[in-house]
């Protein structure tokens, strides 16, 4: 006796016969809208943003200081202490360059997101960003980057007032 | 620790495939009613039922677990719906087992349904709302960087070739092919396949990504007396762990998974495992991308951290390779990666493949050697929890 009895076998709707209605289905297309408070600590950092700085929190118990910052530190759990003003420069921890949009269509240059840790912030510490004015292939993990802004009038207290990351001239 | 035994004693599951026919209920029915034709329970047997499905946002249904209760056996039983990410299909087992175990319960039917074909073009479009609504989404983000990212910080850290790493791919589609309901089994498929197929985010290619299903599997757990009465092979729940990580996950080292160390320590603990290479002799890590089993076989301190690629180069994951000094059967059900991706359905298949390998019922699939423990263990959220469950007999 094997386990091959105890399965069922699922009719497979094949792409064609979904796309050309040959099986019935209903569709919805749903049209929702959000409006998220940024809090505390994401607010300042937004706010900061704009006046083209980067901040974050530092916890005294631990010495360690994070990015993005929250109010809290989640190991000591006690409130954190204090803000830290940090450079707009860092090292690329990891990234990927990728070649499709969440929908499966091919990008012709890849997106180059990282994860870049920020320098004044503890080590390994940083936030998620976009590389820019950089060869896609010679981005290595280990490469020192600094923050290109959007111009100051054009700031919105978003991350996207960081328009990317590129490589720091050596 | 003052509680009961539990096992597994029956299993049942559908058939994974792109897009099913059936409607998630009529799915989590037919996993749900094997189940328990395959141990000859009724579901009047049944004193309580847990639900595994992911979010939501997947099909646009509110409360989908109120959705899928009555295909889920859970008519006027005390029931509930779990989720923690990918890692759902096996943590709805601990769920369950702790039904159980306190003496709540003497049985409890265990049932994961996912149904991702629903949502056009892509599922993916649901999945973008992982990433922080502030800080992250305003960039662009798709699933697939994270796991991306993930990667290339696990071969860095190690120096670690794709090769090795697309092994995992060949030989979890390769056993694929010998499960009845697998949707990716390939017999014939080589590394050069998967090393040619077109780059998503690198270092992702296609083929080392599991596909997207639709798709339910049911376990039925039952206390020690039940159990022993209901069928002559009880699969007994010996251990169980979960941890989960920082969602800050911009702020840890992406090459180790910490919290699955920690999920597996526990689980080792509570099944009285000292030396896990030598006392599990079968596993089921969580492989919805050829690096992440490696990756999992490390946090199970099952292999050296950075050395899990060369050891399955060498064939020590590999199902029949019983010659091997130190083989680890891996994914002998073919994995994410073959049998396919329905996320919780995925996770409960990996509990059911080790049910039918302790019982030797996995057919084709059977190891050698009368395997007596093994373990199957999921992974989720974002990148950032463990869940482990120890099996044996």
């Amino acid at each position: 006796m094997t386990m091959e009895q105890w399965v069922y076998p699922s009719v497979y709707v094949k792409e064609d016969d979904f796309r050309e209605g040959r099986v019935l289905y209903t569709t919805w297309q749903p049209r929702l809208f959000y409006a998220w408070d940024r809090g505390t600590a994401i607010g300042r950092f937004l706010a900061e943003l704009k006046q083209g700085r980067i901040v974050g929190r530092r916890c005294r118990r631990c010495r360690r200081v994070v990015v993005p910052p929250r109010m809290f530190c989640e190991h000591c759990f006690r409130p954190n202490d204090e803000w830290v003003p940090l450079a707009d420069t860092g090292t690329v921890i990891t990234f990927s360059r990728c070649y499709i949009t969440w929908d499966m269509r091919r990008l012709e240059h890849p997106q180059i997101p990282a994860v870049i840790a920020i320098d004044g912030a503890s080590p390994g510490v940083g936030f998620l960003h976009h590389l820019g004015e950089v060869d896609p292939e010679a981005v290595h993990i280990g490469m020192k980057v600094k923050a290109v802004w959007k111009p100051a009038d054009q700031r919105e207290g978003a991350i996207t007032d960081i328009l990317y990351f590129k490589p720091m001239t050596e | 620790m003052g509680m009961r035994r539990v096992a597994i004693v029956g299993a049942g599951m559908t058939k994974f495939v792109r897009r099913a026919l059936e409607t998630g209920p009529e799915l989590a029915w037919e996993a749900a009613s094997r189940a328990l034709a395959s141990c000859d329970l009724r579901l009047s047997d049944i004193d309580g039922v847990v639900l595994g499905t992911a979010p939501d946002a997947f099909d646009a249904v509110h409360m989908k677990g109120e959705y899928l209760s009555d295909g889920a056996g859970a008519w006027r039983k005390p029931y509930i719906r779990t989720y923690v990410g990918g890692g759902t299909g096996v943590f709805s087992v601990i769920q369950g087992w702790y039904h159980v175990a306190s003496g709540v319960f003497d049985t409890c039917l265990v049932v994961c349904e996912e149904k991702m074909s629903s949502h056009i073009p892509h599922p993916q479009g649901a999945f973008i709302t992982i990433f922080d609504h502030i800080l992250e989404r305003p960039l662009g983000p798709n699933l697939l960087w994270i796991f991306a990212m993930e990667m290339n910080a696990y071969m860095n850290r190690y120096g670690l070739r794709k090769e090795d790493i697309a092994y995992v791919a060949v030989k979890n589609k390769r056993n694929a092919a010998d499960h009845p309901a697998a949707m990716l089994g390939v017999r014939d498929i080589t590394i050069k396949d998967v090393l040619d197929s077109p780059v998503l985010a690198w270092p992702v290619q296609r083929m080392d990504v599991s596909p997207i299903a639709d798709g339910a599997v049911a376990v039925v757990l039952a206390a020690d007396h039940v159990a022993r009465r209901v069928t002559d092979k009880p699969v007994w729940i010996e251990g169980v762990g979960w941890n989960v990580d920082t969602t800050y996950w911009t702020n840890r080292d992406l090459s180790y998974p910490t919290y699955l160390e920690e999920a597996a320590r526990m689980a080792y603990r509570m099944a009285g495992i000292k030396e896990p290479r030598k006392e599990i002799h079968v596993v089921e890590p969580y492989d919805p991308f050829d690096y992440k089993e490696l990756h999992h076989l490390e946090g199970l301190l099952l292999a050296d951290r950075g050395k899990a690629p060369e050891d399955a180069a060498t064939g020590r994951f590999d199902r029949d390779n019983e010659n091997h000094p130190d083989w680890l059967p891996s994914s002998p059900s073919g994995g994410l990666l073959g049998v396919g991706n329905p996320i919780a359905a995925a996770g409960l298949m990996k509990v059911a493949e080790i049910f039918w390998q302790l019982r030797g019922e996995a057919g084709d699939r059977q190891i050698p050697g009368n395997p007596k423990r093994g373990l199957a263990q999921a992974w989720g959220d974002l990148m950032q929890i463990g869940t482990v469950v120890i099996l044996g007999v």
